[in-house]
């Protein structure tokens, strides 16, 4: 086994462990957002070393999984800061707990300071 | 190299069945879309195992086409979630 097949593997193993701990934030969390945290940045984090250990096992390969690789790198926080807008603006609750919500705080400072303006 | 990729792909199983277990007992409707997102990239990352499995680079371009789609499904639900469509 040469040595790039076995850097190849480690990354693979450790990509598909952060997959999994994703999925296991999606089901543990207790909120819309806090699901949110674990399951874009820990599942983005384990399909690019996923992808890029796959590339570096193939060398061959190294292209196209860079392309795959730096598409979702590029992509997946444009999805997710949607969705999260989308759920703030939709009315979901924040988990009870929450210390801060300072997207809120923005929104009512925002409309005090139209209210202002127009007086 | 073929057991390793006995554990990986059951590993990666179980967290598509977690996230699907998301999609369906979600409270609510981003709960629901948060569970699509993890779907779509655990599935990804599932194809290029599929192509590492089966030495064919033609999934490779599946992946790509793959990530395109969720990406753009996502948004929309985003959009429609948002009260945009």
């Amino acid at each position: 086994m040469l040595w790039y097949e076995i850097i190849g593997i480690i990354m693979i193993i450790i990509g598909a462990v952060f997959l999994f701990l994703g999925a296991l934030g999606v089901i543990r969390m207790p909120d819309v957002y806090n699901r949110m945290q674990a399951g874009t940045k820990a599942t983005t984090l384990g399909a690019l070393s996923v992808i890029m250990g796959v590339g570096i096992y193939h060398p061959a390969w190294i292209f196209k999984t860079g392309i795959i690789s730096l598409f979702i790198l590029l992509t997946n926080p444009v999805s997710s800061n949607a969705l999260a807008r989308a759920a703030h603006n939709a009315g979901i609750p924040l988990y009870e707990e929450t210390v801060i919500d300072k997207y809120a705080e923005d929104k009512g400072k925002t409309r005090a300071e139209e209210e202002k303006e127009n007086g | 190299m073929s057991s390793i990729l006995i554990i990986v792909f059951s590993l990666v199983s179980i967290a598509t069945l977690l996230s699907t277990i998301r999609i369906i007992s979600g409270p609510t409707i981003p709960d629901r879309a948060v569970g699509l997102d993890t779907a779509t990239t655990i599935t990804t990352a599932m194809i290029v195992l599929f192509a590492q499995i089966f030495h064919r680079a033609i999934y490779l371009d599946i992946a790509l086409v793959y990530a395109i789609l969720a990406f753009l499904g996502v948004i929309a639900i985003a959009r429609y979630l948002e009260g945009g469509m």
